[in-house]
């Protein structure tokens, strides 16, 4: 009968059509399903600082002094949250002109050779693990600061050094792509009217790729300010603001990794400490935030 | 309705799409449904050796007879504790080839909590129970003292001072005296290399060597590890920490406390304070398998062996007892 | 000051940096490797460690990290596939979608630290897991997905649009295209951003210190069964990996070469890294010249 037998041949399109629909569909839902659970366990204990222990927002967000389990109990973050932007804004302002000229050798100057050897440089830089780091860091850049410079070694310079190197091959990775999508035209253009090739790169390269060169240095930042153990191990962690680069700071995650195996969940102690990991988790959002405000404006 | 053959290609586009969103529908809600049930199936489970169907369950009520032990046992807690509590369990399983105890760290307060909330058989701690979770919650929980800590005050090599009276050293750790001249060493700075607030070292140290709080002073390096306090003290000009006996070797100077040596027979005869307990909580009474695990913990063979091996002292031989409010009986 | 100097000063102060760029990649490997390599030998790589005598290895270790990168992997691959396809094939251009592009982006920057610690709770403390493989590889999967989600979508892209359109227009479902039709041709992208990925994943501790733990159960090798407490196999086990061990001996260590370990370990750990890379560099490079028959 020639109903069936169309109908046969569209069953088994149907159940394939269906089987690639429900099969990505929950794989997204998963996703999603993800990110709202880790916002809202995240924030659940973050916030129960707050609603349950009865600490007030805004001296958690500007008081001095750290000293949860002290008389009284003491909830500042200011230092934290200095030390992070701190280190953070100081890496991506060491790693941004390294990067730049990296990704400028790599895209003008000497493409070949450029990706031929600083590309798999850049990319195992990237692949070394934060421990590594870390351990490099407390071994070789602390006692160096240390004989140096005044003071003790360890503090936002060691930490700003070490995430430096880190957030490298993400600004300079991001550089490399933007430079690589300018319309040929635009720089030929620059050079048959005359203009050597700096010219060109600081006149017009520059400018133009600029919301992208952006982007990358805040994805940069993010990554530096949500780094964790590389910089628990060279930032010194006294819980105040230092006097200086080369004193002893803390950050966020410093802060977070060193008392959160000490702490007993449910404790006012520990629900402080989730407060910390949730205004990391915020300032992701505003990172990302602008990230994209950024690359709308790229756009026009 | 026309019969299939005879719609147009558009006609046919419709129906097919509009069996396909019903049998869409359908299967999302069977599947979000599944997926409820199961989440909810795994959140009752509060098995602390997992959710897939393992023959060794710790199910405490349930064990065998007391002549062939088996199952699984997990202790988690202290990193302080997990070296000699990992030896004694490999110990233990050797002689007992039923058992499987896994040691965990994550720190005292983990170990506290997860024993608290029934998510490991033993709580390793540094501190007492009352000292770290609310007074209802440390009640349920039995207490196994199975070492003794001793603490001593480390400095750099290149410190001149061989000794620090308690006073002396309030005053360091409070920053009333910042250069190591007003001691009696050369003029150099004082480095302090302190321990996180939450620390269970920390508050040792400061209980029973200061006698109060010390201070998080500007300027002050916080580790929570013993081998970067190690590090940093020995290798930073004029650095002052302190470290469990287990960890003092060449790289770093001891001081004596009140002019007291910290040897394991001062802390045994009470003439050194610095020094705690090690702790291994259970939530009321131990079952089967924990109790002969704590009790094979307390033998001679673990005291006199691993214990000492690894730099405590063992419970058995101190001459004084101390309790969590700091008083001595003999 | 002529242009033609200042071409000539910033050329060289952009060839010097990135000189410089390469010599600390090449000082801290140098590092490391000075360090490490002399530590390591088959007795190391195969033994467990001690806690205080000498003559600990990493094997048990090792072994953490690569099955627990497989656990990983088996779940990323299949949800990050699909998450991937849904976002470059069936998405509508609506709302939604920008909402869950923005949900992925917001997922790729999340600290590792962040993902550790909501496997703690959600993982370890709620579901009752505990310290284990399993609760390692779901942390390491939440880490993982976004980077997934971005190859594949890469991948696809960069099929060529006739191909697509052929394959539709000779009456193939759209389901059949894309596994039968596009996968294959966006396959080097996505295996050699996979590869990648996986050279993270080997790496990453921060997420792990707080979901598999910090030590690892005695280990019989010959033992098979996946439900018993001491096979290797058992995903439901703690398991220290290479990078937190690193990261526990550095902090804790008791035993008198604790450093070498250290440093072995490490040499080990960025060796392994470095396989990676370049296994996915050359696979890659392979597999693009299989398929488009460039010879």
């Amino acid at each position: 009968m020639a109903q069936p037998l169309e109908r046969q041949q569209a069953k088994p399109h149907l159940a394939e059509e269906w089987v690639g629909k429900v099969y990505t569909l929950l794989c997204i839902a998963f996703l999603i399903l993800t990110i709202f659970s880790l916002v809202y366990f995240v924030a659940s204990k973050g916030l129960s600082t707050f609603f349950v222990n009865g600490v007030n927002v805004i001296d958690l967000l500007t008081g001095l002094k750290w000293a949860p389990e002290g008389e009284p109990r003491l909830f500042g973050a200011l230092p934290f949250i200095f030390g992070s932007f701190s280190t953070s804004l100081l890496a991506a302002a060491i790693a941004a002109p390294l990067g730049f000229c990296a990704s400028v050798f790599m895209v003008e100057i000497a493409p070949k050779f450029g990706r031929q050897y600083l590309q798999p440089v850049i990319e195992l830089l990237a692949g070394i693990p934060s421990v590594v780091y870390g351990f490099v860091g407390l071994s070789v850049i602390v006692p160096f600061f240390r004989d140096v410079f005044p003071g003790q070694g360890v503090g936002i310079a060691a930490g700003a050094v070490v995430l430096s190197i880190m957030i490298l091959p993400t600004i300079t990775t991001i550089a490399t792509d933007a430079l690589a999508a300018l319309p040929k035209g635009l720089k030929e253009g620059s050079y048959a009217l005359g203009a050597t090739r700096w010219q060109t790169i600081y006149r017009i390269v520059l400018p133009t790729t600029l919301p992208a060169l952006m982007t990358g240095i805040v994805l940069g930042i993010a990554r530096a300010f949500g780094e964790a153990l590389a910089v628990q191990m060279v930032i010194g962690n006294a819980p105040h603001i230092p006097r200086s680069l080369f004193e002893s700071a803390s950050t966020l995650t410093s802060a977070i990794t060193l008392s959160m195996g000490n702490t007993a969940m449910g404790t006012v102690a520990n629900n402080a400490l989730w407060s910390l990991a949730l205004i990391l988790m915020l300032m992701t959002f505003v990172f990302v935030f602008i990230v994209r405000w950024l690359e709308r404006r790229s756009k026009i | 309705m026309p019969a299939f053959y005879n719609m147009n290609c558009q006609e046919k586009n419709k129906e097919l799409e509009g069996e396909l969103y019903e049998m869409k529908k359908t299967v999302m809600m069977l599947m979000v449904l599944a997926l409820t049930v199961v989440l909810a199936a795994c959140g009752q489970n509060n098995n602390s050796g997992g959710a897939s169907p393992s023959p060794e369950s710790s199910a405490p009520a349930s064990e065998s007879p007391a002549a062939e032990l088996s199952g699984s046992l997990l202790a988690t807690g202290s990193s302080a504790l997990l070296p000699l509590v990992e030896q004694a369990s490999k110990k233990f399983m050797d002689i007992h080839k039923g058992v499987s105890i896994q040691v965990q760290a994550g720190g005292s307060g983990t170990g506290l909590t997860q024993v608290s909330e029934g998510q490991s058989d033993i709580g390793n701690s540094d501190v007492f129970a009352e000292e770290k979770l609310d007074a209802a919650k440390a009640a349920e929980l039995v207490d196994h003292q199975v070492a003794v800590v001793g603490m001593a005050a480390v400095v750099n090599p290149n410190v001149s001072v061989d000794s620090l009276t308690k006073q002396q050293l309030v005053d360091i750790f409070t920053g009333k005296v910042t250069n190591w001249k007003d001691l009696g060493g050369e003029d150099q700075k004082i480095q302090i290399i302190n321990r996180p607030s939450s620390s269970g070292t920390r508050a040792t140290f400061e209980t029973y060597a200061l006698g109060q709080k010390s201070e998080d002073l500007q300027g002050s390096i916080q580790e929570d590890s013993s081998g970067t306090v190690r590090k940093l003290v020995g290798e930073t000009p004029g650095a002052i920490g302190y470290l469990a006996l287990s960890y003092l070797d060449e790289s770093i100077k001891v001081l004596k406390y009140d002019g007291v040596e910290a040897t394991v027979e001062n802390v045994a005869n009470g003439t050194y304070p610095v020094w705690a307990y090690e702790h291994m909580y259970t939530k009321g009474e131990p079952s089967e398998l924990a109790k002969a695990f704590l009790d094979f913990m307390l033998t001679d063979e673990i005291q006199n062996n691993d214990v000492v091996e690894l730099g405590y002292i063992p419970a058995n031989k101190m001459e004084i007892k101390r309790d969590v409010n700091g008083t001595i009986t003999k | 000051m002529s242009a033609k100097t200042a071409n000539k000063i910033a050329t060289s102060v952009i060839v010097a940096v990135s000189g410089l760029i390469v010599l600390v990649l090449a000082g801290l490997l140098g590092y490391i490797l000075v360090r490490g390599l002399g530590h390591i030998s088959f007795d190391f790589l195969t033994s467990a460690p001690e806690t205080i005598r000498r003559g600990g290895g990493i094997g048990p270790q090792l072994f953490n990290s690569v099955f627990l990168l497989f656990l990983t992997m088996i779940i990323t691959i299949p949800l990050g596939l699909g998450a991937g396809i849904y976002m470059s094939e069936y998405a509508p251009a609506n709302k939604v979608t920008n909402g869950i592009r923005l949900i992925v982006e917001v997922l790729s920057s999340v600290p590792s630290i962040i993902v550790g610690l909501f496997g703690l709770l959600v993982l370890v403390n709620l579901f009752g897991f505990g310290f284990s493989l399993f609760a390692g590889a779901l942390a390491l999967t939440v880490f993982n997905l976004p980077l997934m989600v971005r190859i594949t979508e890469q991948g696809l892209r960069s099929v060529p649009r006739e191909q697509k359109e052929a394959s539709l227009a000779l009456g193939l479902s759209k389901w059949k295209t894309i596994t039968s039709v596009m996968l294959p041709i966006a396959m080097p992208v996505i295996l050699t951003g996979t590869i990648l990925a996986a050279g993270r994943v080997f790496g990453e501790a921060a997420a792990l210190l707080f979901t598999a733990g910090m030590s690892s159960p005695r280990l019989d090798f010959s033992d098979w069964n996946p439900f018993s407490p001491f096979s290797p196999l058992n995903p439901f086990r703690p398991a220290e990996t290479l990078a937190v061990h690193i990261w526990k001996i550095n902090s804790e260590g008791l035993a008198p070469d604790a450093k070498e370990i250290a440093a072995g370990a490490s040499a080990v750990l960025v060796i392994t890294v470095l396989a990676f890379n370049f296994a996915a560099r050359w696979l890659g490079r392979y597999l693009y010249r299989r398929f488009t028959a460039i010879k």
